[in-house]
């Protein structure tokens, strides 16, 4: 296989830079990874924050949050969240744990880790790009801060900020904290454009001599296709938002009834671009399962070519279901049957790649350490998530369930159990790699248990809530008479959520403590085959010593050739010896 | 689950509600089956001294069967539950039954304004009867209700009558429904249209015939 910028970059040196140039303003694939580590787990952490906020207020409405006493008027009063500042909350919880968690999370951090290095490449095609990605991305997040401390509060009218609520000063009182909500999204865009270009281009031209197409792991198909995918669909959002900040600032009325404009409008624009981006981020999870599940079946993963097939699939369908989100919002009925059509097929090739990965453990040798049960919690969690989506899916059924806490309950049954349970199981998957020493195993099982149980006890009665008709975004359920017997499950989730929320500190004591204290990992503590192994932990700058040469597919576990039961991507097996 | 669904009153609440049940069934034996096999696996297929795992990629059609089998199965199910919709859909959305009454519904920050029509039974004219969070409406009688906004969208829910409909400025949108039972049920807003989204609530109060007639004649004292 070609590699064009082989030549150039064959044979140099790491070179020695300056502090600033190797850990602030670096152009190396890897630093820029744990940047984007180090800022999605800041968010992480803002995010989780405001959903210990909103659960308190669900469960025990107009009373003071414990912990919250020290924000100040006119945020909170003495720990109370008031009804405006609910409103922000519910907004940037959606914005900071899509686009600044999700995104950042899955795309930048595991997409700039691995590509290059399990292509067998040196850097990203366009260092600096990815510089410049990672710092618009920090502007973005910058931007985002700003606009909660600006005169007249916040963000409020949702993550998905429909107009006219959105589009007029006057329906929130809130003016500059909406239009830098919509430049900070804007900067995300742009970054995660540049990401995207950058995925795109490495993978095509910088593979490593004998990487085939079809000899990547999936992880990088997975990523490329989301990148694609973020690609395409993104160009309407930012002309939408564009419009949303013109009719803001110069008074236009795109979306405004008042001077002939459609608020439908904004709801195509922001979900022809938004259901994509549920695969966006899901994608990427699923690689990570992906990947785990050979090395630790000791088995090749069941279908490689078929799944990369639905994954394409599943790629192009993505872009004809967005308007299962409006089947109320009043466009044409006939509309929603066509629909309902293309979300139900969209199923279709997820279900063959969740049949493959279950096809997977058959016949395995399968041990359990912390990343596996991330990766089998992340498929059980999922599962759930993809079952319960037949039900909004299916256009009578979402005329009860839109807009109510059953769709909450479903896509953060999709959403966490990506974000969260995929991204944990790939950090403790890479760690080693990425930081030269093992995570604590006895931690990360217990966080596993932990997670899992209190994740299900959270969010399983989220359907249920649902299913008795509380909304969505409302401040206060025990308004309204017909929720007042449901309130006892709101306290019990609150409960929960609370303490999902605490054990997460268990991963950040092992996170923390392993970076110094764990064991030394060596170059390949899980034997996998991928060319991220075959290299030192943590890598040296320029990635590998000398560019591998690769003989084979990513995932010959337990194969007749060898006696062992892995076999590098790069190793010489016994047919490359003959010749 | 399902048991938590308010009580429905209306006459196709029930053929959303069996829709439910169907996806319900076939979602909980697929849920079953799955985690079933999974955990058979895990199981099974646990590491254990001196046994090596299977190499199998899963790439020759004998083998890819085994992801198609069960596919085609997927497919067939949902083009079932896909099928069964249409009609629901069909009946409720596009076939939608003429109309012995009509209200007006605008939503505004944070009420539901109600208009009605009065004797003439035409929204717009001098007889007709403003109320706010009060829809009154006959039993058994099939009601057309005429949505507006003043200003943001709102969401005109009646849980009992699993009718859910966006209120749109700018636009008129008609839904319908015909309840089945007298009573008092919640009408609360199920789009987030501000700081007061929360609370916005009015109520839906279905009167048997005979009590609708005085709740007329008490409105309408001049009735012709």
């Amino acid at each position: 296989m070609s590699n064009i910028l082989g030549d150039v970059t064959q044979g140099t040196h790491p070179e020695k830079k300056g502090f600033w140039r190797t850990y602030v303003f670096s152009t190396d694939h890897k630093v820029i990874a744990k940047q984007y580590l180090a800022l999605s787990l800041f968010w992480a952490v803002l995010g989780g924050f405001t959903a210990y906020l909103i659960r308190w207020q669900l469960a025990h409405p107009e009373t003071a949050a414990p912990g919250a006493g020290w924000i100040p008027e006119p945020f909170m009063y003495e720990g109370v969240v008031p009804p405006e500042f609910y409103n922000v909350l519910i907004t940037m919880h959606g914005t900071i744990m899509v686009f600044f968690v999700a995104m950042p999370l899955l795309l930048a951090v595991f997409g700039n880790y691995l590509i290059p290095l399990m292509i067998g490449a040196r850097d990203m095609a366009f260092p600096r790009l990815n510089m410049l990605s990672v710092w618009v991305f920090a502007l973005a997040s910058l931007v985002l801060l700003i606009s909660l401390f600006v005169p007249g509060g916040a963000a409020s009218a949702g993550w998905t900020g429909y107009p006219p609520l959105s589009a007029r000063a006057i329906y929130t009182g809130v003016n500059w904290g909406m239009n830098l909500w919509i430049v900070a999204i804007a900067l995300e865009f742009a970054a995660f454009l540049m990401g995207g270009i950058n995925f795109l281009t490495t993978t095509l031209n910088m593979r490593a001599p004998g990487m085939t197409l079809f000899r990547l792991p999936l992880i990088v198909w997975m990523q490329i296709t989301a990148g694609v995918v973020f690609m395409l669909s993104v160009g309407p959002l930012i002309a939408g938002a564009v419009m949303l900040l013109l009719d803001r600032v110069i008074g236009t009325t795109f979306y405004v009834p008042e001077g002939g404009g459609q608020p439908l409008l904004w709801q195509h624009l922001f979900w022809f671009f938004g259901h994509p981006e549920v695969y966006v981020i899901l994608l990427p999870a699923l690689g990570i399962i992906l990947e785990i599940l050979p090395v630790f079946s000791r088995k090749p993963i069941f279908g490689y070519r078929p799944i990369i097939y639905s994954t394409i699939v599943a790629g192009i369908l993505s872009f004809i279901v967005w308007a299962h989100h409006q089947y109320v919002s009043g466009i044409d009925p006939r509309l929603a049957m066509p629909f309902s059509i293309t979300t139900i097929l969209i199923s279709v090739p997820f279900a063959l790649i969740v049949f493959a990965m279950i096809a997977t453990l058959w016949k395995g040798s399968i041990s359990f350490p912390t990343p596996m049960l991330f990766a089998l919690g992340t498929l059980g969690v999922f599962l759930i998530g993809g079952l319960t989506g037949i039900f909004v899916g299916s256009a009578p059924v979402d005329i009860y369930f839109h807009d109510t806490y059953f769709v909450v309950a479903h896509f953060h049954y999709t959403l966490f159990s990506a974000v969260f349970f995929g991204g944990f199981a790939g950090l403790y998957f890479w760690f080693p790699k990425m930081f030269g020493r093992m995570m604590n195993e006895t931690l990360g099982k217990i966080h596993f248990v932990l997670t899992f149980i209190l994740f299900n006890t959270t969010f399983f009665p989220m359907f249920f809530l649902g299913v008795g008709g509380m909304m969505r975004r409302i401040a206060n359920p025990m308004q309204y008479e017909f929720l007042q017997p449901l309130q006892p499950i709101n306290v019990f989730i609150t409960g929960s959520a609370n303490l999902l929320l605490i054990s997460q500190g268990i991963f950040a004591i092992n996170f923390f403590w392993s970076l110094f204290r764990g064991r030394i990992a060596g170059p390949n503590p899980w034997q996998a085959n991928t060319l991220e192994w075959s290299t030192s932990s943590p890598p040296p700058h320029e990635n590998f010593h000398k560019i591998p040469t690769v003989y084979r597919g990513p995932y010959e576990y337990s194969s007749p050739e060898t006696a062992e039961d892995w076999l590098p991507q790069n190793q010489l097996g016994l047919e490359e010896v003959k010749k | 689950m399902l048991s938590w669904l308010p009580e429905n009153i209306s006459t196709y609440g029930g053929d959303i509600d069996s829709l439910m049940y169907h996806i319900y069934y076939i979602t909980g034996v697929w849920f079953l089956l799955t985690y079933g096999v999974i955990i058979v696996f895990l199981l099974r297929y646990r590491r254990q001294e001196g046994q090596k795992a299977a190499y199998v990629r899963g790439d020759s059609l004998t083998q890819a069967s085994w992801l198609l089998v069960p596919l085609l199965i997927v497919l067939a199910l949902d083009l079932w539950i896909d099928f069964q919709g249409s009609e629901v859909w069909a009946k409720i959305k596009i076939d939608a039954p003429s109309s012995d009454l009509l209200v007006g519904v605008t939503g505004k920050q944070f009420n539901w304004e109600i208009a009605y029509p009065g004797p003439d039974g035409k929204l717009g004219t001098a007889d007709d009867l403003e109320m706010e969070n009060e829809l009154h409406v006959p039993v058994n009688k099939v009601v057309h209700v005429i949505l507006r906004s003043k200003d943001v969208i709102h969401s005109f829910f009646l849980p009992n009558l699993r009718l859910k409909q966006d209120v749109m400025p700018g636009r008129t949108i008609e839904a319908w429904f015909e309840a089945t039972k007298p009573g008092r049920y919640p009408l609360p807003c199920a789009e987030l249209c501000g700081f007061g989204h929360s609370g916005m609530e009015g109520s839906l109060i279905v009167h048997s015939l005979d009590e609708y007639e005085k709740w007329v004649q008490k409105n309408w004292p001049n009735k012709p």
